[in-house]
């Protein structure tokens, strides 16, 4: 496919990587990607395998669904359990654990729970069904947010009274900088996201630089596209330099997109603070709706319980968020924890680390044993 | 903190041991994972089912049962089709109720003969898509050789059921000595694929019109015994074949892999997938090798026969795109792998849940 195979070319990957061994020889460096889309790329491609020992990637806390705490969950149980509703999430929120149970489950016990792709189908479901109270789960970064925003302002314009918003949106610098200011760890670099980026642009990574002196090269989702922003992390580092650097400029300008955030700023405020998984409550890392929106904020519509739930305590997914431990280093990984019965977000998602390791990774794990045989899989 | 990395993959594997390879049942209701074809499919067939109904042809666990009659060997299968919607590009409920057994049946290496249809309708289905239906049934039956001889009608109220679901069972005849089965892959041989992967999900997501994608291609559905039969004459060594259907590509060489006790290894860059499917998969963030086929075959045989078999392949009509795909190794055993275009290689594993249900 156009666009896309050219980010793929074999040919194009074995040069980098022996340029980023040639310029990290010697070192041992940490690099985290933020984003769980990088995540998952790095685990579909097998980047990890062909990157020089020199380089150690340390999976960040970008993943939508994994950050998600336990209690939200609960919360949105609570509120697809009520009579009348028509609950709509993203797929991926479906099989999440809550302490009760998951989304799916709630379906199958009979709460009408539908996925859906974007807000706006939640709002033409609304629009369809005037006798049922529509809400939409809506969860994510900078990169889901401006929809939600924008199928709100149409929700308003056209005034369906029906329509509400379950408003989990969180965002990515507090979480960054909360993972910088962690004492038990310690980065080289960062791989910068590159959908939210689009959004916000580049300006809100330089305090990385400037203040905490790490390289910050935001980056695309194919396997060229992140080992280019590896190469260029590398050589900052080799260079001494730290700045925001921009790998994805076919999609990322310096300004972000202003539409985008003013859509944003028009129907969404920063909480105080939100609870993340495994990192605790972060301060003004979250949007909540603004009290003009009131009448579309299921939150304050309907009856939450809005309690915090601690996390089961086998799970350690904010350690693998913070990228302290590698999620195989987890206690449960892959015995009590697997993608068809998750204990910790981080195995639900796609994109969560857990689950990208266990998903596409096991292999390079045991690779070293596998080697033996003749006939062992190359 | 754990161990080393490679202590790990033993302790998931000996967990995976501990079940007996088998998934463990926890839910208290059915959800639509239950029928994803993958994972958690197999859970509730083996947890309720197999534990229930426990004997040697059932425990066998393949698309269909073989046993002999009188001396004559014969295969025998059932499938069921809740296809939503129930007409879309390339084919419909009823072509598909047809091609989906007659492909069970082919894939043991027997000829299919007969079937049944049962059919549940929902009160108010209009007849003239029924008429459509049967017609669809009978050229579908027609072209694949196979006639159906019983059959039974129900009606449910308007809302117990969306629209009609289907059932066909179907038997046939092996005629030729040697088994193929899930369980004959060895190491070295080829894993050959006879078209594009993914068509037949693509198209009917797609045709629910929800995504408003508009896609031209069209399902694969297809009656696979002719080809089959093409195979089969050659004389050359077949071990194993299956049509790719629910839980797709990667889905069914799980299967295989555990049932033989190999590895399987795929190479990416070899993977037949057209761009309205690869594209479709990139927006919906997908992956192919997880959606279903209703007209593919997966033929695994040794490397010596391969090219003959190849060269049959491609003479079919429904196996023009026909190409090699992965290889058979011996360990890690019961798993899958992917040789990625960039020289990564990553576990391609079961289908964990179903992103989307109600494609067959």
């Amino acid at each position: 496919m156009k666009y896309l195979d050219e980010y793929r070319d074999g040919a194009l990957v074995a040069p980098l990587v022996e340029k980023i061994a040639r310029l990290s020889a010697g070192r041992a460096l940490k690099v985290m990607e933020v984003c769980g889309g990088h995540t998952h790329t790095i685990y579909k491609h097998g980047i990890e395998e062909i990157l020089p020992d020199t380089v150690d990637l340390v999976h960040g806390p970008g993943c939508p669904v994994c950050v998600i705490p336990m209690g939200r969950i609960d919360d949105a149980l609570a509120l697809a359990r009520t009579p009348g509703v028509i609950f709509t999430t993203y797929g991926d929120m479906m099989r999440v654990p809550g302490s009760k149970g998951s989304l799916l489950e709630a379906k199958a016990e009979g709460a009408d729970v539908r996925f859906v792709y974007s807000p706006l189908d939640a709002l033409k479901l609304a629009r369809a069904n005037p006798d049922r109270r529509v809400i939409f789960f809506a969860i994510g970064f900078e990169t889901t947010a401006p929809s939600t925003a924008l199928t709100l302002l149409r929700a308003q314009a056209e005034g369906v009274p029906n329509f509400s918003i379950f408003c989990n949106h969180v965002t990515i610098i507090p979480a960054v900088k909360a993972i910088l200011d962690s004492p038990d760890l310690r980065l080289d670099g960062f791989i910068g996201p590159g959908h939210v980026s689009a959004i916000i642009g580049t300006r809100p990574y330089r305090f990385i630089a400037q203040d905490y002196r790490k390289p910050v090269v935001i980056a695309g989702f194919e396997p060229v596209d992140i080992l280019q922003a590896i190469e260029m992390i590398v050589r900052q580092i080799v260079e001494s330099r730290a700045e925001v650097e921009n790998q994805y400029t076919r999609v990322v300008i310096e300004g972000g997109n202003g539409k985008a955030l003013e859509a944003m700023m028009r129907t969404m405020e920063l909480r105080p603070y939100f609870e993340w998984r495994g990192l605790g409550f972060i301060t003004h890392s979250a949007l909540k709706l603004r009290p003009e929106f009131a009448a579309f904020d299921a939150e304050a519509l309907f009856d939450v319980p809005g309690v915090r739930i601690a996390d089961p305590k086998a799970c350690q997914c904010g350690e693998v968020l913070k990228g302290t431990i590698k999620p195989w280093q987890c206690k449960v990984f892959g015995t009590a924890c697997t993608p068809e019965t998750p204990i910790g977000t981080c195995m639900v998602s796609s994109e969560g680390a857990c689950a990208a390791y266990y998903n596409y990774g096991r292999y390079a794990m045991s690779r070293p044993g596998a080697a033996a045989g003749e006939e062992t899989a190359p | 903190m754990r161990e080393d990395p490679a202590g790990v993959s033993d302790r998931i594997e000996r967990a995976r041991q501990a079940r007996h390879g088998r998934y463990l049942l926890k839910e208290e209701f059915i959800t639509l994972s239950h029928g994803s074809g993958g994972k958690a499919s197999h859970s509730l067939i083996e947890g309720v089912f197999v534990a229930a109904l426990r004997n040697p042809l059932l425990d066998r666990m393949e698309d269909q049962a073989v046993f002999t009659v009188e001396g004559a060997r014969l295969a025998f299968t059932t499938d069921s089709y809740v296809v939503d919607p129930i007409f879309f590009p390339g084919g419909d409920i009823g072509k598909l109720a047809v091609n989906g057994t007659v492909n069970d049946l082919a894939t043991s290496g027997a000829d299919p003969l007969y079937l049944s249809l049962g059919v549940i309708l929902e009160e108010g289905f209009p007849l003239s898509d029924l008429h459509r239906i049967a017609a669809s049934i009978r050229e579908a039956a027609d072209r694949a050789g196979v006639q159906v001889i019983t059959g039974d009608t129900k009606v449910v109220p308007r809302g117990k059921a969306d629209k009609i679901f289907i059932n066909t069972a179907g038997v046939g005849v092996l005629r030729r000595q040697g088994t193929i089965s899930l369980s004959r892959a060895r190491p070295g041989d080829r894993v050959l694929m006879s078209g594009p992967i993914g068509d037949h999900g693509v198209t009917v997501l797609a045709a629910r019109g929800d995504l408003e994608l508009e896609l031209e291609i069209e399902s694969d559905t297809a009656p696979l015994n002719g080809l089959i039969r093409a195979l089969l004459d050659t004389g050359v060594e077949v071990h194993c074949l299956k049509d790719p259907t629910r839980g797709g590509v990667a889905t069914a060489l799980n299967e295989i892999a555990m049932h033989s006790g190999v590895s399987i290894a795929l190479d990416e860059i070899n993977l037949p997938v057209s761009p309205e499917v690869q594209g479709a998969c990139e927006i919906l963030g997908l992956d192919p090798l997880y959606i279903a086929n209703e007209g593919r075959l997966l033929v695994i045989a040794p490397p010596e026969g391969v090219d003959v078999l190849l060269r049959t392949m491609r003479n079919h009509e429904f196996g023009a795109g026909s190409r090699i795909i992965g290889e058979v190794f011996t360990e890690p055993q019961s798993m899958v792998f992917l040789r990625t275009e960039i020289g990564g290689t990553r576990v391609v594993d079961m289908l964990a849940g179903d992103p989307l249900p109600r494609i067959c």
